[in-house]
């Protein structure tokens, strides 16, 4: 099912013209309304005139983290505060957080960009949707809650935390859909079969999943562990929260970004070129139909991929692969642009090794080296115990590295527990060359 | 059957990896009846033959070492010229491919002892004991 077949299914011609003609007024809008971006492009030396292709968009300066940080709280806003119905801010790890705003259209937008992606998820007004997502600050819970509502599905408006009730909620609310992180899926899962409940036999089929990166293991484990169909949701509070892009339940190959709402690019994170179509790199949003907090060419640092194939759901909505991980984590090795992601994604595809690695690139002579340092796994050796074994694991890492990422590599097999663990963010590269 | 179990060891090549596995090993008490270290540029991979296999899997597991097992043969090798060259030869007619052998530290009487690994281990075995060779039971081996 799709929820507006009008504008999830537009041809691609079409769609690209309604993008071209929604940038050229919020291009308009933003220099004369926001004080960041009349600086901002006449610094670049683009009058909003000069918008005149989709092409184009890539003359506009980007827009970073540190600008919205910059103009905390309300800088750019594009809008008086009169107008501003809600603001949401995400939570700042490092420094101030950022803030965000909607007028009621943007709510109005938003709830049906969410009703899209429950649709999208199977869903309909018929059921009932666990809303596990935060609410307060935080877009997830609001963004979600608002989106059920427009549908007409029931919301359980539970939010995060209290899992023991949480779990006695699936049990006796029966809801058929949960919206969580995924982390917290899995933890609601593990803690109710440690309470004794058989979590396989809940009501619920769908877990809407999102606000954090996750894996196909991931995926596969919370399926198994609840009994349902998993599907990741994109978002960021900057750009709007959830709802930015969805899989659908017909190919789950990447998600359906909102392309009337929001225009994608990936971008080489290094030298900020726009990168063709199918190639990996850090995904950049300009959203076109914002009123309170547009927002052009801003670098999420998120590493994602575009396909613009036609999907057998019938959307012709671009799709964008789930998120590997951060642009800044990017190496430059020999010329080619690797992210650590990639290679963990490859890690994950070979069978008897432990998802623990580290990166080491050096430099011999003129030439950047790469080694790949992988823990073995018992159950690869337990088997046999034989050396050829152990080789072959090796080559047919260094030969999965070479096929998909087109780089040499040298695997180096450590033991087990030897590459150090990490509580949080992991850091997994060791830059040993020196410019 | 006449199989006796072989523990591997993944070691990494690196100063004290090898004095690690057998300090593990005297101080549970564990007594090596055997062994060969197979060396690669990368890694090696130590093989033990040893009194107590349970026992010692165990010990070295809990100290973190990815430990492996395999089926491997004992094969009393007469202690003359040719001794050992008349068992190869008979494992050579059957078209029976040795992987790697090494020799054991004690002897049996006349006889030394080698252990083989085979890419056919129970073919191996009964084409040994047909041709009159004397094939070591693992318990036998252990308590050597
Ligand atoms: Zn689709």
């Amino acid at each position: 099912m799709i929820y507006n077949e009008e504008f999830e299914t537009l041809p691609r011609e079409a769609l690209e013209a309604l993008q071209v003609k929604r940038l050229q007024q919020v291009v308009q809008r933003v220099y004369h309304t926001v004080g960041f971006y009349k600086r901002s492009f006449d610094n670049a030396g683009v009058k909003p005139d000069d918008i005149k292709t989709l092409d184009d968009l890539r003359r506009l300066p980007f827009t970073t983290k540190q600008d919205l940080r910059d103009n905390y709280p309300y800088g750019l806003f594009a809008v008086p505060m009169s107008s501003v119905v809600r603001v949401h801010a995400s939570s700042g790890t490092t420094g101030r957080s950022t803030v965000v705003g909607y007028t009621k259209r943007d709510i109005d937008t938003w709830s049906e960009l969410m009703a899209r992606c429950f649709v999208m998820a199977g869903l309909t007004k018929n059921d009932i949707i666990h809303n596990a997502y935060g609410y307060g600050l935080f877009t997830g819970g609001l963004g979600a809650h608002y989106g059920a509502e427009r549908l007409g599905a029931s919301v359980i408006p539970i939010s995060g935390g209290n899992t023991k009730r949480q779990i006695m909620i699936l049990q006796d609310f029966a809801p058929t859909a949960i919206c969580a992180t995924p982390s917290y899926a899995l933890y609601l899962a593990e803690q109710g079969e440690e309470m004794g409940v058989d979590m396989r036999s809940l009501k619920l089929r769908v877990g809407v999943l999102g606000a954090e990166p996750w894996s196909e293991k991931m995926r596969r484990q919370i399926e198994d562990k609840l009994n349902i169909t998993a599907l990741d949701i994109y978002g960021l509070s900057e750009v709007m929260g959830p709802g930015v892009a969805m899989e659908c339940t017909e190919a789950r190959q990447g998600l359906h970004i909102f392309e009337d709402h929001f225009i994608a690019e990936i971008i080489d994170p290094e030298t900020g070129e726009t990168l063709p179509e199918g190639e990996t790199g850090e995904l950049v949003f300009t959203t076109v139909t914002k009123e309170a907090f547009p927002l052009v060419r801003y670098r999420t640092r998120d590493v994602s991929r575009l396909v613009k194939a036609p999907c057998r759901c019938g959307r012709t909505l671009v799709r964008m692969d789930r998120i590997t991980g951060r642009s800044d984590d990017m190496l430059i090795i020999r010329g080619v642009n690797v992210y650590p992601s990639q290679i963990e994604g490859v890690l994950l595809n070979v069978p008897g090794i432990e998802p623990h690695y580290m990166l080491i690139v050096d430099r011999e002579g003129t030439l950047d080296t790469l080694e790949v340092q992988v823990e073995v796994g018992e159950t690869v050796f337990a088997e046999t115990g034989e050396v050829k074994v152990l080789q072959e694991l090796s080559r047919r890492i260094t030969k999965d590295i070479k096929d998909y990422l087109g780089i040499s590599s040298k695997v180096k097999l450590v033991e087990p527990k030897t590459i150090q663990r990490f509580e949080g963010k992991a850091k997994r590269v060791i830059d040993r060359r020196t410019i | 059957m006449n199989k006796v179990e072989q523990i591997s060891i993944f070691l990494e090549n690196k100063p004290g990896g090898l004095e690690f596995v057998t300090r593990v090993l005297k101080d549970a008490g564990i007594n090596i009846r055997a062994l060969s270290l197979a060396d690669t540029s990368d890694f090696g991979v130590l093989r033990l033959i040893v009194n107590d296999v349970e026992k010692a899997k165990r010990i070295l597991k809990e100290n973190g070492f990815t430990v492996g097992r395999t089926s491997v043969v004992a094969v009393l090798v007469p202690d003359r010229p040719g001794g050992l060259h008349g068992i190869l030869e008979s494992l050579s007619k059957e078209k029976i491919n040795v992987e790697y052998m090494y020799a054991f530290v004690e002897r049996s009487g006349e006889h030394a002892i080698i252990i083989f690994r085979f890419d056919a281990t129970d073919r191996a075995i009964d084409s040994l004991t047909k041709s009159g060779f004397t094939v070591l039971p693992g318990e036998k081996v252990y308590s050597l």
